[in-house]
Order: structure tokens, then C-alpha cells, then sequence
């Protein structure tokens, strides 16, 4: 069956370059650096890009970074709430946006 | 549950296990990965450790045991093969003991073994992997941390989480618990703190089919967790990649990861961990005194190539040093990411 997503093309990300190198060597190397341990531990990187991963709905990074989330010792629990910390922020993000349509009605309102 | 042996489990039968792990799919054979390395064939550097299984009996049955160890195995060391075993240990310049199970404590003859050990070798390191249930298991368990401190023993127990939903999924109901009891035995021995001079050192492997994170991120994470909700305290934390082999590999194969765990295995292969694997400087001896490059070969039956010197009564240090390292597909185990090792990552 063809389908828009594989999970074998998760393997095949790291083959970008084929069609444009340098540009996927900057972004890889550029990758590779905001992941390492820094300010923010990598796991707490990891809890991040999951849920990111989740607010951009990428099929390929919720299982790369869910598989991720538990290598770097995460619990379901906390995997969990970082999915919420994103819906929180997607959901928020439409309800402030009332605001202006609360805004709106009022203007044109009696 | 019963062990995979007592159930008949075709994976009980180490020849279908091997067939199994050399005809699958994408394995690329370790051999060729080794020799890519310039690693092949594999050849000890010196044996500094001698790692000896007391027994497969074991108080718990745990999901991912590649020793497929359980209260139904009956299996274990006689008086007869640990004084073979002493008399190598005297007679050679073995730094590390490392003394192993299933429960080694649940061997009758343990506590001896442990006193003629420290007799003949006053400065040797011996390690006891301990299960830390066991010590809450039976009254006549309750002093082993006593037991320890005073013949200054090396600790190692394993703890997948710092959470009893975790650990019990792969340990068996009620095991966080009594861990949890019996780390805080240990530290009130003086284990794990600080300037006492006693280790107590955890091991950490994935509760499924993933690998482990990065050892230093983890330790600190349960250093964290376990001193602000349990109080206790502890050396390092090794983390251990499961090798597909025995109960951990009949769980891949039911779960249908068996194919990509493999494949994230071959893919994570990496040469420094390759060139420190733990067969290199190790001889593990196993229940009825038989030698193996290492715990998992002992699991597989795979004994030491050298066939003058199989058995710990035939002990000759020149052919053991002079051995190829048996290898399959499992030992893919022990080279990815950041390595594996009985002691933690290697790379
Ligand atoms: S992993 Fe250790 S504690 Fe668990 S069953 Fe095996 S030998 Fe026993
Ligand atoms: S499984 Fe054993 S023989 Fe294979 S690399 Fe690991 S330690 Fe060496």
C-alpha cells in the first residue's frame, strides 16, 4: 500500500544531501550541536523536541524522539506532560487569538 | 513466571538460539564488522578479571534475564569447582573477582567462597552483583550487607528506573519496593557514601527495545531522583545494553522488535567500543566450572576456543591468552553507541 509516510524513510533523512549537500552538511552540523548537552541538559532537549514534535505533527520526529525521550531515561509520565506543555501552547494559542475576534465584534457591534 | 528452560521454550535450546541470531535478514556478520576495524579476529589484551557464575537460581524472574535464571533452576557451583577456581586465583595475578548469578548469595557455599577469596587475595577487588532483593528475601539474608562491609566487597546491583512502574514491568511485581529497602540497608552499612571506602555502584539497562542513553546524563538523572524521594545514595551508574539473547530476545520476537533492534544495534556499531569489549580482559566461569569469553557466550554455550583449556581444573593462562574470542551476532550488543560492558559503557 503507498502511503505519504514510511517510518523507512525516517532512515533514509540523513541522504538529503544527495540532492543539495552542503546546505544538509550546515544543517546536520547545525543539528548535531543544538542537541548536545549545553545549558539545557540533552534530555530535557529531548523532552523538547518531543514536544515540538507533537505541535508540528511529524510522524517521523514523534518516534524518533519518543524512542529518544526513552533512551535519555524519560518516563511515560514526563513524555506525557511535554505533549501537554504543546497542546497547552497550540490550544492557547488559538484562544488568545479570541481576543481580536472578541475585538472585532465589539467594533462592529451596537 | 517460569524460566524460559522450565516452560521448554524452544529458545532454552542454545544451537536453534544461534540459528536463530546468524540467519537473520540484515546481518551484517559481526566478523566483517570487527575486521572493518581492524579488530578481527578478536584476541584478549590480558585477563585481569575473572568472572564467576555461582548459579542460575535466582529469587526473581526477570523479563530480560539473559541468564534465564528463576527459583526453578537448580543449577549452581559446587565446594568442589570454587576450590578449582581458588587455587587459579591464588596462583595468578587476577586483580578482579567478580562474583555473579542468578543470586550468587543463594549458592549455600557463598559466604565461604567470599572468606577464602579475601584470605588468599587481601587486596583483589571482588564484586558481588546483587540483586538487592535478596538481602530482604529471607531473615537469614538481612546481615549480607554486614556481611559485605566486613570483607570489602564491591557492590553492583541492578535499578532500570527510579520508578516502581518501570522496574517492576521488567523485575516482577513488588521489586522497586524492596530495592528501595534494601539500597537503604546498604547506605546505612556505609555503602555509597562518601570517604567510606565501600561501593555500591547500580546498573541501568533499557526496560525494552531501546538502547541506553548517555551514562553520565542517566546517572546524574537517578542520582537526582533517588537522593530527593528515597534518600539514598551510590557510587556510579553502569549503563548495560540488553544483548539479544535468552529471555530478552524471546520478548523482542514476541513483541515484533526483533528485526529493528538488531538493525539498530548493527547501525550503532561502534569501533572504540569494539576495541574495549569486556571479553578482552575477562574469563567468566560458568556453574559447573566450564569457561566462556564472557557471561552471554556462557548463556549461549559457547566455551573459550582453546581446547586444552576448558575447564577451570585445566586452567593454562598461555592458551587463554593466546585464544580467539568466540563472536556472533549478539556481540553487537556490547558495540553500540557508547559500548557495554559488565563495568558500563566502554567508549
Ligand atoms: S536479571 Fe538477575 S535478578 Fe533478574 S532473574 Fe536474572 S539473575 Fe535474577
Ligand atoms: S558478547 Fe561476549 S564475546 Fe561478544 S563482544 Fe560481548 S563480551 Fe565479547
Amino acid at each position: 500500500m503507498k502511503t505519504y509516510y514510511d517510518p523507512e524513510d525516517l532512515k533514509k533523512f540523513g541522504k538529503i544531501g544527495e540532492f543539495q549537500k552542503s546546505m544538509a552538511d550546515k544543517f546536520f552540523a547545525y543539528y548535531g550541536e543544538v542537541f548536545k548537552e549545553g545549558a539545557l541538559t540533552a534530555r530535557e532537549k529531548s523532552l523538547i523536541a518531543l514536544a515540538v514534535a507533537h505541535a508540528i505533527q511529524c510522524p517521523y520526529c514523534i518516534d524518533a524522539y519518543t524512542v529518544d525521550s526513552m533512551e535519555k531515561g524519560c518516563d511515560e509520565e514526563q513524555m506525557m506532560e511535554a505533549v501537554h506543555v504543546a497542546a497547552a501552547i497550540r490550544g492557547g494559542a488559538s484562544l488568545v487569538h479570541s481576543t481580536q475576534m472578541m475585538n472585532k465584534v465589539k467594533e462592529i457591534s451596537i | 513466571m517460569k524460566s524460559l528452560k522450565a516452560q521448554n521454550h524452544p529458545l532454552s535450546d542454545t544451537q536453534y538460539e544461534l540459528q536463530l541470531l546468524e540467519s537473520q535478514e540484515t546481518g551484517i556478520p559481526f566478523s566483517e564488522k570487527l575486521a572493518e576495524s581492524g579488530l578481527y579476529p578478536l584476541v584478549p589484551t590480558q585477563i585481569e578479571i575473572l568472572q564467576i557464575n555461582l548459579g542460575k537460581m535466582c529469587n526473581q524472574v526477570c523479563k530480560h534475564c539473559h541468564v534465564d535464571a528463576g527459583p526453578d533452576r537448580k543449577e549452581i557451583m559446587n565446594q568442589e569447582t570454587m576450590m578449582e577456581c581458588l587455587e587459579v586465583i591464588s596462583k595468578h595475578d587476577i586483580g578482579t573477582i567478580d562474583l555473579t548469578g542468578g543470586a550468587p548469595e543463594m549458592n549455600p557455599h557463598f559466604r565461604w567462597f567470599v572468606e577464602e577469596i579475601r584470605r588468599i587475595k587481601p587486596d583483589a577487588k571482588i564484586i558481588v552483583r546483587c540483586n538487592l532483593t535478596i538481602i530482604l528475601a529471607n531473615p537469614k539474608f538481612h546481615d549480607l550487607p554486614e556481611f559485605f562491609k566486613n570483607h570489602q566487597i564491591e557492590v553492583v546491583s541492578s535499578l532500570p528506573y527510579f520508578t516502581a512502574i518501570k522496574t517492576d514491568s521488567q523485575r516482577g511485581e513488588g521489586v522497586f519496593e524492596k530495592s528501595i529497602k534494601a539500597l537503604q540497608m546498604l547506605n546505612a552499612a556505609g555503602y555509597g557514601q562518601e570517604n567510606s571506602g565501600l561501593m555500591l555502584n547500580l546498573v541501568y539497562n533499557p526496560a525494552g527495545a531501546f538502547l541506553p542513553g548517555s551514562q553520565e546524563g542517566l546517572e546524574a538523572e537517578f542520582k537526582r531522583r533517588l537522593g530527593s524521594q528515597y534518600s539514598i545514595s551510590f557510587n556510579s551508574l553502569f549503563t548495560i545494553t540488553n544483548l539479544p539473547i535468552s529471555r530478552f530476545l524471546e520478548y523482542l520476537l514476541r513483541s515484533g522488535n526483533y528485526q529493528s533492534y538488531m538493525e539498530k544495534l548493527i547501525e550503532a556499531y561502534n569501533p572504540i567500543a569494539a576495541a574495549n569489549v569486556m571479553c578482552r580482559n575477562t574469563i567468566s566461569v560458568g556453574w559447573d566450572g566450564y569457561l566462556y569469553d564472557c557471561d552471554f557466550n556462557q548463556m549461549l554455550e559457547l566455551r573459550v576456543s582453546c581446547t586444552t583449556s576448558q575447564h577451570i581444573k585445566d586452567w593454562s593462562l598461555e592458551s587463554l591468552n593466546n585464544r580467539e574470542i568466540v563472536i556472533n551476532q549478539h556481540c553487537y550488543g556490547c558495540t553500540a553507541g557508547a559500548g557495554s560492558s559488565c563495568g558500563g559503557a566502554t567508549a
